[in-house]
């Protein structure tokens, strides 16, 4: 079990603007009115997509079970990261202090019956709270059979999901990183004028794939990935990371202490940047030309922008005309509001208000820099709040999590899902073209006519008469009968404007 | 409005048409204690037989007046009265039909004229009801010959209000619903189910879900259909209240049914999506004059959910469709309301309904068009009946199995595609061949630079 001291050190993290702020690091959540992951979820998020090792989550069922096979994170070889395995602890087990043992045959299980290069194992809050001795039965394990066997020790109440990512990030440092120097480049692939640069992405997950849309222009610069941290990626190639010239920080508090400690005990340089939007993914590419010192790369670097800007602003042409003037509420989750901003923005669409619960002060900064000063950055993402802003600020589409995708739906909101579990990639200048037509596919579909419309018989009492809510905010007043009378009809109290829920609940009684 | 694209071939390739005696005979094949008797060659009533033991997986009445090469030259008047005649004494139905086929139609027979002799000949016969129908295999469909057997059995079995006088209302719970071959026994029996909430009486014409819905009798054989609409019926009809035409095939069998009874026909295309069911239960809701009952009314909102979770998969969705017209039609109509795209429409025969379809066109033609079509306009869903699954096979996209016939799947005749319920499973089924087989991800790329483990890499191409 992590000491109160591990914790606060990793909370302290001074690359986090938060840091500045309060010494508790970042929100601490409110019983009662929590929403989002716990750090288990946070470190397995942030490892499962190295595809090659055995990802063993020691606890009783819930942890492991509820949430294997959860993401839509790809990889182009080996799928042993799709295989949940948990030690399934039993009462027995923690009664009578047998987990260890389990756990410790269970990694041998493990190695014997699919050879992985490595095996992960993810501490949880039972074995944590009975006091496993999780970093002793795991260098056992690894000593007696051969195999690198990590310890991540993410139990579920040593705080949130964000610090989660952070213990991921620390036990790959810790553990993993600098075991391996890199594979001599394949001959023949530098050329005079083409000198291949070593880089590392660290917070890319290769969501639906979305990175395959940016790697062959990485490749086309002269950059290798040694690895990205985590999407798509192998042990082998974890092992590599301390001898990257530069690393780029893709999401902006996931594992945001890999990148500094990496810079700290190797001197490795690191900016942070999106792939999100054409403007940002120009400026991710131009950003590792500026930190690599080659003329040649930086002329490649300019060809490569100049040439892919062209074409892309082609294709999107005839959808920019169909979203144009659109208004967006964004309220993300992982993915950086600002970036998104930017690649609507990109196509003509506008912002209305945005979710900043999860941004750095810096995220905030560059946010009003795009949206301007009197931006309405939100704060609050429950159901409620969110509908009030659709209805407030007009918007026609709710671009969120997919945990916000039924809020939309079932108040008959257009929505787009932009969170890990989607099954769309919108990474890099093609990934524009996947996003406007998801949000032409939703914006434009027949069907929120046909759920808004009443029913044709309802239309015969004039009491009923009005339309369901709509997005652009009418039908929500406080005369609106139908939302009373439609017994079928309303949305859920829950999902109603403050109040509206507890009175609606009354008149049905 | 749509183009209708012409036959414009010699060779019919992977064909998608069944003929007009199998329509007719599945019409027949809807009333209690019926057999169809297809007026050919003996191979006609063989092979239509086959074709609805695999599709309905059960025991198919069927008869056939089984013309040899004398009676095919020289006149088979003979064969069709005695034909009538081996089938009333020997297993007593209450109704037959004599289907024309190709061979017949060549030859010159005249069946009206041959039931006419029969009735002559055999008076003792007089309460077995006799139909005969046109239905050479050189025009229409399964559609076609359907509604044409349906027309000849309102021409000579429903009577006129003059004549038997019957008032409409009379019966004040009674609805006729007049049926398509696009509605299945398990569509049937929810058809059923819908106007019963209103405290209707429905009489179902023909009820197949009553005859082939796949249910155990305690008879061990029988010669002739157990179960289906009682032909005596057929002489309430003029008493309902309302008559219901469910499919654009049947509107001139609504046409004669109101003309002969005075019974107000009200005309559906079809029963897919949810304006289409708004229309029905607003009619049956004024027809009885009942509210809609709270479980229809979660019902719709239930296919409104169902379209809210399915527009992610199903928008933009390059759809292609091959049917008999009415459920052409349907499905169109289905499809296009979610945002999706017919790229390929091809229908078995021509029929009016199809100019009126929200479609750019419609071919009439085959399976091998549909797959010419579907993959020059790069379909991602197959909408057809069993053949077409070797179409999708090659096409490498999945496929709806709907229509006639559907040999390679258990149960396809009970599936439900109508109602608020039904089109709601319809609208999962398809987002789930999305979700399992059309998604279309991101290539896979392997970078020539990277450490993959060696087992992994792929010899470069650079």
């Amino acid at each position: 079990m992590k000491s109160t001291k591990d914790i606060a050190e990793l909370l302290n993290e001074p690359a986090c603007e938060h840091n500045k702020k309060e010494k508790s690091g970042c929100s601490k959540p409110k019983p009662g009115s929590a929403a989002g992951g716990c750090a288990f979820d946070g470190a397995q998020i942030a490892l499962l997509p190295i595809a090659d090792v055995a990802h063993i989550v020691h606890g009783p069922i819930a942890c492991a079970g509820s949430s294997w096979d959860n993401r839509g994170t790809r990889s182009s070889g080996s799928e042993l990261y799709r295989i949940g395995m948990t030690t399934d602890l039993t009462e027995q087990d923690v009664v009578m202090g047998r987990s260890e043992k389990r756990l410790f045959h269970a990694i041998k299980q493990a190695i014997d019956s699919y050879n992985p290069p490595a095996v992960f194992v993810y501490n949880t809050c039972v074995p944590a709270l009975v006091g496993d001795d999780l970093n002793a039965v795991c260098k056992e394990a690894g000593e007696r059979w051969g195999v690198p066997v990590v310890p991540i020790d993410c139990a579920g109440f040593y705080g949130t999901k964000n610090l989660g990512n952070r213990i991921a990030g620390d036990a790959m440092v810790q553990h993993v990183i600098g075991t391996r120097d890199p594979d001599p480049l394949p001959p023949g692939l530098e050329r005079p004028g083409f000198k291949i640069h070593d880089v590392n992405l660290v917070g890319e997950y290769n969501i639906a794939g979305e990175f395959w849309h940016v790697l062959p222009l990485l490749d086309e610069m002269g950059l290798r990935v040694l690895c990205t941290l985590s999407g798509d990626a192998r042990f082998r190639e974890v092992q590599t990371m301390h001898k990257a010239e530069v690393n780029m920080m893709v999401c902006s508090k996931a594992m945001v202490n890999v990148a500094r400690r990496l810079n700290k005990e190797y001197g490795t340089p690191w900016f942070e940047g999106s792939f999100y939007g054409i403007t940002d993914t120009s400026q991710a590419l131009r950003d590792f030309a500026k930190a690599i010192d080659d003329p040649d790369l930086s002329a490649r670097t300019e060809a490569i922008i100049a040439r892919e800007e062209a074409r892309i602003h082609a294709a999107l042409a005839p959808w920019r005309e169909r979203l144009h003037g659109k208004r967006v509420l964004l309220f993300t989750g992982g993915v950086k509001s600002w970036s998104v901003i930017s690649a609507l923005q990109d196509l003509g669409m506008v912002v209305v208000a945005t979710g900043t619960k999860k941004s750095t002060e810096e995220d905030k900064a560059r946010i009003r820099e795009l949206m301007g000063e009197d931006t309405l950055m939100i704060e609050d993402g429950s159901p409620r709040a969110l509908l009030k802003v659709v209805r407030d600020y007009k918007a026609d589409i709710l671009i969120a999590g997919g945990r916000n995708m039924y809020t939309a739906l079932k108040a008959r909101i257009p929505f787009l899902d932009i969170n890990q579990e989607r099954e769309f990639g919108y990474a890099g200048y093609e990934g524009m073209l996947e996003l406007v037509r998801q949000l032409a596919l939703t914006l434009e579909s027949p069907v929120w006519e046909a759920v808004r419309k009443p029913a044709p018989w309802r239309k015969r009492n004039t009491a009923d008469e009005r339309q369901a809510p709509s997005p652009a905010g009418e039908g929500w007043g406080e005369e609106n009968t139908n939302k009373q009378n439609a017994l079928f009809n309303h949305p859920h109290p829950n999902l109603l404007p403050m109040g509206e829920g507890t009175r609606l609940a009354a008149t049905a009684g | 409005m749509a183009e209708i694209l012409k036959r414009n071939k010699a060779l019919s390739v992977s064909p998608l048409k069944a003929s007009q005696p199998m329509g007719g005979s599945l019409a027949c094949l809807g009333f209690d204690r019926a057999i169809p008797m297809l007026h050919g060659s003996q191979g006609c009533t063989a092979f239509a037989k086959v074709f609805f033991v695999r599709h309905f997986r059960e025991p198919i009445p069927l008869q056939t007046t089984a013309m040899d090469q004398s009676s095919s030259v020289l006149g088979a008047d003979e064969n069709v009265i005695e034909g009538l005649k081996a089938i009333a004494e020997k297993s007593n139905p209450a109704l037959i039909a004599v289907l024309t086929t190709g061979l017949a139609e060549t030859q010159g027979a005249d069946v009206h004229r041959n039931v006419r002799e029969f009735r002559a000949k055999y008076p003792e016969f007089d309460h077995v009801a006799v139909v005969a129908v046109n239905t050479p295999d050189f025009t229409g469909s399964v559609e076609t010959g359907f509604a044409a057997t349906l027309y000849e059995i309102i021409k000579t079995l429903v009577p006129d209000r003059a004549a038997a006088g019957t008032r409409p209302g009379k019966r004040q719970r009674q609805v006729n619903v007049l049926v398509s071959p696009m509605l299945t026994p398990g569509d049937l029996e929810a058809l059923r189910d819908l106007i019963e909430q209103f405290n209707l009486r429905p009489v179902l014409m023909p009820d197949l879900s009553d005859s082939l819905d796949g249910s155990l009798t305690d008879d061990e054989f029988s010669p002739v259909t157990i179960g289906g609409t009682p032909v005596s019926a057929l002489a309430t009809l003029g008493d309902a209240k309302a008559t219901l035409v469910i499919g654009a095939s049947l509107r001139k069998s609504g046409e004669l049914l109101q003309e002969k009874t005075g019974v107000p026909s009200h005309y559906f295309d079809h029963l897919y999506g949810l304006q289409a069911n708004d229309a029905l239960i607003m009619a049956l809701s004024e027809m009885s004059e009942l509210p809609v009952p709270p479980r229809i009314e979660r019902q719709r909102a239930q296919l409104q959910d169902a379209m809210l979770d399915t527009h992610f998969m199903l928008g933009q969705l390059r759809v292609a469709i091959a049917a008999d017209p009415d459920q052409l039609n349907a499905f169109a109509h289905l499809v296009q309301g979610m945002g999706g795209e017919v790229v390929a429409a091809v229908a078995a025969a021509n029929a009016p309904v199809l100019a009126t379809m929200p479609v750019a066109s419609v071919k009439i033609g085959d399976l091998e068009d549909l797959e010419l079509i579907a993959r020059e306009r790069r379909a991602q869903l197959l909408i057809g009946n069993s053949h077409a699954v070797d179409s999708s096979e090659r096409l490498g996209i999945p496929i709806l199995r709907a229509g006639f016939p559907l040999y390679d799947i258990i149960g396809g005749y009970q599936k439900t595609w109508i109602g608020y319920r039904g089109s709601r499973q319809a609208l999962f089924d398809l987002a789930n061949l999305v979700i399992n087989c059309a998604h279309e991800g991101i290539a896979v790329y392997r970078s020539p630079f990277a450490q993959k483990p060696e087992s992994e890499r792929q010899p470069s191409c650079h």
